[in-house]
C-alpha cells in the first residue's frame, strides 16, 4: 500500500470522527410567524434545537410528537460508527487492501441504511395524523423531504447535511479516494 | 404722457411690493422641514429603527419605548400606574410594586427617564425614572422591559431633581421640589413657619454595580428651597453633582410672583465623593424615615415589598465643603454639564441670558474663598462673575434645558418663545435656531448628556400641540419633534403624538439594548411559589373560604378547563402559568364579571388573579391575547355554587387524544 493511500484513509478516518462533535443533519422549517427559521439538528446519538415548538405546531396537524427516546437507532449508531472507523485505522496500519475494501463497502452499506432508516421514519411521522387532529387537509401528507425543499401547508421545510455530516461526506470521498486513485506516473521520467 | 406714466407706475407698484414684503408676519416655520425628511424617517416594512427612544409619560406615570427615526410606539412600559392591559399592578405577583409608606398609590407623575451609565456613557442596562407626586424611583430592566424596582424616598416631598447619576451610576439622586418638615418632626406646624420648619432633603440612592439594587444611602439636609433639576460631573468633574433651586426667597405662597423677586436665584453644586467619605466615617446622624422598597424578582415573577425604617443624613451646615451655591439667574430649570465635564450650562426660565458656568472657575473660587455672603450664615456662595465662563446672549424666552451633540455644540429649549436653539460651547454664539411646535420643555440628543454623546437626531418634547394633529376633542396629545442635527442648520423631520406629557427622553443607539434581549422565561427557571410547570400537575385546592386554582395555558387550551365547587363568599386565586417556551407567545386569562383587570402572561411566566365571585351561576373565562388559530377555543367554565352549598371541588380537562 503507498503511502499517499495510508494519508488518505488517515485523513479520512479523522474527518468520520468529527461526527462525535458535530451535527450530521438538519431540518429546517420556515414559515410567516417564523422568520428566524425553527431547526432540528440530527446528531450521531441524538437530536436537538426547536423540539418542543415543532412538537407545538404539530398538535395541530397530529402528527406524533417527536421524541429521542423513540429512536433505538441513537444507541446503536455511534457504535457502528466507531467500528467502521477503527476498520478504517486498521486498514491504513495493516497496510490491507482487504480490509480497505471491507471499510468502504461497510461505509457505504451505512449510508444506504442510513438514509432508507430516514425515509421510512419520516414517511411515518408524515402518514400517520392523528384522525382527531385540529386541522385536516384532504390529501395532505406532511413528510419532510429527505434532501433539499418542500412546502408543507405554511412551512418550507428544508433537509440538508449538517457540518457533521458534510465532513463525514468528504471522508466517504477520501475513502473512495484511497480505494480508487492511482497518482499518474510522471511525465518527466523519460527525460 | 402715457410713457410718463408708466414711468411713475414702475416705483410705485416697487414700493407696494417692498412694504407688502416687510409686512408679512415673520418667523413663520415650513422652510424648517427637510427636503428629505420623508426619505430620513421612513423604515422599510421589517426593518428596525437606528435608536431606541424612552419617553416619560409624565401624569401617565408609565414610560414609551419609540424607534427613532420613524416615531413609532414599541411599548408602553407600566411603572407607577397600574395598567389594566396587562395586569400590572392588579395580579398578585405585581401588587406589592405600588406599595408605598401611605399604603398602595396607583398613580404617579413621571418625569425623567435617566439610562444607566458606565465611564459616562449609557450601557443600555437599566432605566430609571422618578415618580413626583408620592416621591420615588423607579428601575426598568432593559433586557425585559420591566419595572423590577421602585424606591420610596423619604423626607421630600415632590421628587423632581431626580433620578440624574453619577458618571457610574454609583448612586442616582431625588431632591425635594416641596420642602416640607422632616417625615420624623412633627409636621402639624403653620405652613407660614416654613422657613423655619421646612428642610429640603438631598437624596442618594446607591446602585449596585452588577444587580442594579437600590439602597438609599444618605440624605443631606438642605434649605428649603424648591429643588428643580440636578446633573452629575464626569471627567474633572467626577466628584460633584449640581442641582438647580428656585424659590430660593422661601415663600410659601403663591410662588408664581413670590417666589421670581430675586434677580438671581442658586445652582447647587454639592461635593457627593466628600458626602459619601463622611457616611464611610460614620459621621451621619441615623434618624427614623417610613419608606417602602419594592423589588419584583425575575425568577419568581413576584413583586415584595419591604418598609424601610431609617436613614443616614447628613446636615449640610455642619459640614463645611459640602456644598457651595453658585448664583444663577433667574429660577433655573435645566443644569447641564458639557460632555467634557468642564462647563455647566443653566436655563433660568425668566432669564434673558443662558449662563455657562466654569468648573475650574468654580474650584478656583472655592479655593480663594472671597464669597457673596453667605447662606444661613455658614453656606458659601461663590461671585457669579467668578464662576462663570460666559452668558449666551439673547438666546430666546423662557430657556429651560440644554443638551450637547459631542462636536462642541449645545442645543436649549425655549418654551416661551418655543424654539430650539443652537449655540457654540466655547465662544458662547447663537448657529441657528428652529420653532417647535409647541412650547417645549425638555428637549433629547441621542446620549445628549453623556460623555459620548450619539448626535445625529434631537426630540423637541412638547406641551401644546393645538393644530398640529387631527383634533379630538378638547383633550389632546402631547407630541415632540425629531430634529436632524448633523448639519450646520437643524433641520425638521418629524412630528409625532405621543403618549401622557413627554416630559422628558433619553435617547440610546438600539444595538446596546438589542443584544441583551430576553425572549422568554425558562419555564425550568420559574421559582413562582404557585408555578405549575406541567399540565398534570394542574389542581384547585380548598382551604377554607380561600381557593387556589393552578392553571396552565399553552396553544390552544387552559388546563383545567372545568372547574366546580367555587362558592359565594370565596377567595379564588387563579395562578396562571404559561407552557409556551417560544418568542412572542404570551397568553391572556379573563372572567366574567371579576372585579379585576387581566392578566398578560409571558412565555414561561406565573400570574395570579384574585377574583371574588359575586353570582351564583356558571363563569366563563378565556385567553384575552389572539395567541393561535385556536385561541377562540381557548377557554373554560366555573361553577359558582351558593354559599354553603356542599357542591365538591372538582376540575378536569377533556382526554386530548393528539397530544397523548
Amino acid at each position: 500500500m503507498k503511502t499517499h493511500t495510508r494519508v488518505l484513509i488517515f485523513i479520512s478516518c479523522v474527518l468520520m470522527l468529527t461526527a462525535y462533535f458535530l451535527p450530521l443533519w438538519h431540518i429546517l422549517l420556515d414559515a410567516p410567524q417564523y422568520p428566524e427559521g425553527l431547526e432540528m439538528k440530527i446528531w450521531l446519538n441524538g437530536l436537538s434545537g426547536s423540539i418542543q415548538q415543532i412538537n407545538g405546531l404539530n398538535h395541530y396537524i397530529g402528527m406524533k410528537f417527536i421524541s429521542v427516546d423513540d429512536f433505538k437507532e441513537f444507541r446503536i449508531l455511534p457504535y457502528v460508527f466507531g467500528a467502521l472507523t477503527l476498520i478504517g485505522f486498521a486498514a491504513a496500519v495493516a497496510r490491507s487492501r482487504r480490509l480497505l475494501w471491507a471499510w468502504f463497502i461497510g461505509l457505504c452499506l451505512f449510508a444506504i441504511v442510513g438514509f432508507g432508516d430516514f425515509y421510512v421514519w419520516e414517511y411515518n411521522y408524515g402518514h400517520n395524523l392523528n384522525p382527531h387532529a385540529a386541522i385536516k387537509v384532504e390529501g395532505m401528507n406532511y413528510q419532510p423531504p429527505l434532501f433539499g425543499y418542500k412546502q408543507l401547508l405554511n412551512f418550507t421545510a428544508g433537509s440538508l447535511p449538517d457540518t457533521g455530516g458534510i465532513l463525514v461526506g468528504v471522508g466517504g470521498l477520501l475513502a473512495a479516494a484511497a480505494l480508487f486513485y492511482k497518482p499518474q506516473q510522471s511525465s518527466n521520467k523519460i527525460k | 404722457m402715457k410713457f410718463l406714466s408708466y414711468k411713475l407706475l414702475v416705483p410705485a407698484l416697487a414700493i407696494l411690493a417692498g412694504s407688502t414684503i416687510s409686512g408679512c408676519k415673520p418667523g413663520k416655520a415650513g422652510s424648517s422641514v427637510d427636503a428629505d425628511a420623508a426619505q430620513k424617517v421612513y423604515v422599510a416594512p421589517g426593518k428596525y429603527d437606528e435608536v431606541y427612544a424612552f419617553l416619560s409619560g409624565g401624569f401617565s406615570g408609565q414610560v414609551a419605548a419609540y424607534g427613532i427615526p420613524s416615531g413609532r410606539l414599541l411599548k408602553v412600559i407600566p411603572v407607577f400606574s397600574q395598567n389594566a392591559e396587562n395586569g400590572y399592578g392588579y395580579s398578585e405577583e405585581t401588587k406589592p410594586m405600588l406599595n408605598t409608606s401611605h399604603g398602595f398609590v396607583p398613580w404617579d407623575d413621571s418625569h425623567h427617564p435617566e439610562l444607566s451609565k458606565t465611564n459616562g456613557e449609557d450601557d443600555g442596562r437599566w432605566l430609571f425614572i422618578n415618580g413626583n407626586n408620592t416621591p420615588r424611583i423607579a428601575r426598568i430592566n432593559l433586557a425585559t422591559f420591566k419595572t423590577v424596582e421602585i424606591l420610596e424616598l423619604p423626607n421630600i416631598g415632590g421628587n423632581h431633581a431626580s433620578p440624574f447619576c453619577t458618571e457610574n451610576t454609583e448612586y442616582v439622586v431625588g431632591n425635594t421640589r416641596f420642602s416640607e418638615p422632616l417625615d420624623n418632626s412633627n409636621g402639624d406646624v403653620p405652613i407660614n413657619s416654613y422657613k423655619k420648619n421646612f428642610k429640603g432633603a438631598v437624596s442618594f440612592v446607591k446602585v449596585d454595580k452588577d444587580k442594579g439594587a437600590m439602597n438609599l444611602a444618605f440624605q443631606l439636609i438642605v434649605p428649603p428651597f424648591n429643588y428643580d433639576l440636578a446633573h452629575a460631573g464626569k471627567g474633572p468633574s467626577h466628584d460633584w453633582i449640581f442641582f438647580t433651586c428656585y424659590n430660593t426667597e422661601q415663600a410659601n405662597t403663591l410662588l408664581e410672583v413670590n417666589a421670581s423677586q430675586r434677580d438671581k436665584d442658586f445652582i447647587m453644586a454639592v461635593n457627593w465623593k466628600k458626602a459619601e467619605e463622611l457616611i464611610a466615617a460614620g459621621k451621619g446622624t441615623k434618624i427614623t424615615a417610613k419608606y417602602a422598597h419594592n423589588v419584583y424578582n425575575e425568577n419568581t415573577h413576584t413583586a415584595t415589598s419591604v418598609m424601610e425604617t431609617g436613614t443616614q443624613t447628613l446636615d449640610v451646615t455642619k459640614f463645611p465643603g459640602l456644598v457651595y451655591y453658585l448664583p444663577c439667574p433667574k429660577s433655573p430649570h435645566g443644569v447641564d454639564v458639557t460632555p467634557d465635564g468642564e462647563y455647566m450650562a443653566a436655563s433660568g426660565k425668566l432669564a434673558a441670558v443662558i449662563p455657562v458656568f466654569s468648573f475650574k472657575k468654580m474650584l478656583a473660587a472655592i479655593d480663594k474663598k472671597q464669597y457673596d455672603g453667605m447662606i444661613d450664615g455658614v453656606l458659601p456662595v461663590l461671585k457669579y462673575e467668578d464662576v462663570l465662563h460666559g452668558e449666551v446672549k439673547k438666546p430666546g424666552l423662557g430657556p429651560l434645558h440644554t443638551e450637547f451633540d459631542g462636536k462642541g455644540y449645545a442645543y436649549t429649549t425655549m418654551f416661551v418663545s418655543s424654539e430650539v436653539v443652537k449655540w457654540k460651547i466655547d465662544n458662547l454664539e447663537i448657529i441657528d435656531r428652529i420653532p417647535s411646535y409647541y412650547s417645549p420643555g425638555h428637549l433629547s440628543v441621542v446620549g445628549g448628556d453623556s460623555k459620548k454623546p450619539f448626535g445625529k437626531y434631537l426630540l423637541s418634547l412638547n406641551k401644546i400641540t393645538k393644530d398640529r394633529y387631527l383634533p379630538t376633542g378638547p383633550e389632546l396629545a402631547q407630541a415632540c419633534q425629531l430634529i436632524d442635527i448633523t448639519g450646520n442648520k437643524m433641520k425638521l423631520l418629524l412630528d409625532f403624538p405621543t403618549i401622557g406629557e413627554p416630559h422628558y427622553a433619553q435617547m440610546i443607539p438600539a444595538e446596546k439594548i438589542l443584544k441583551n434581549q430576553v425572549k422568554f422565561f425558562k419555564l425550568e427557571e420559574n421559582k413562582n411559589a404557585y408555578a405549575t410547570k406541567s399540565e398534570k400537575d394542574t389542581k384547585v385546592v380548598r382551604n377554607g373560604n380561600r381557593v387556589d386554582v393552578y392553571m396552565t395555558a399553552i396553544r390552544s387550551h387552559l388546563a383545567p378547563d372545568n372547574i366546580e365547587g367555587i362558592k359565594i363568599g370565596d377567595e379564588v386565586y387563579v395562578h396562571v402559568t404559561n407552557l409556551e417556551q417560544d418568542w412572542d407567545v404570551p397568553h391572556g386569562f379573563a372572567i366574567k364579571g371579576a372585579n379585576n383587570a387581566e392578566l398578560l402572561i409571558m412565555p414561561g411566566e406565573t400570574c395570579t388573579l384574585k377574583w371574588t365571585p359575586g353570582l351564583v351561576g356558571i363563569v366563563p373565562y378565556y385567553c384575552t391575547d389572539f395567541c393561535s388559530a385556536l385561541h377562540q377555543e381557548m377557554q373554560g367554565y366555573f361553577r359558582v355554587s351558593p354559599a354553603g352549598s356542599n357542591v365538591p371541588v372538582k376540575f378536569s380537562i377533556g382526554e386530548n387524544p393528539v397530544t397523548q
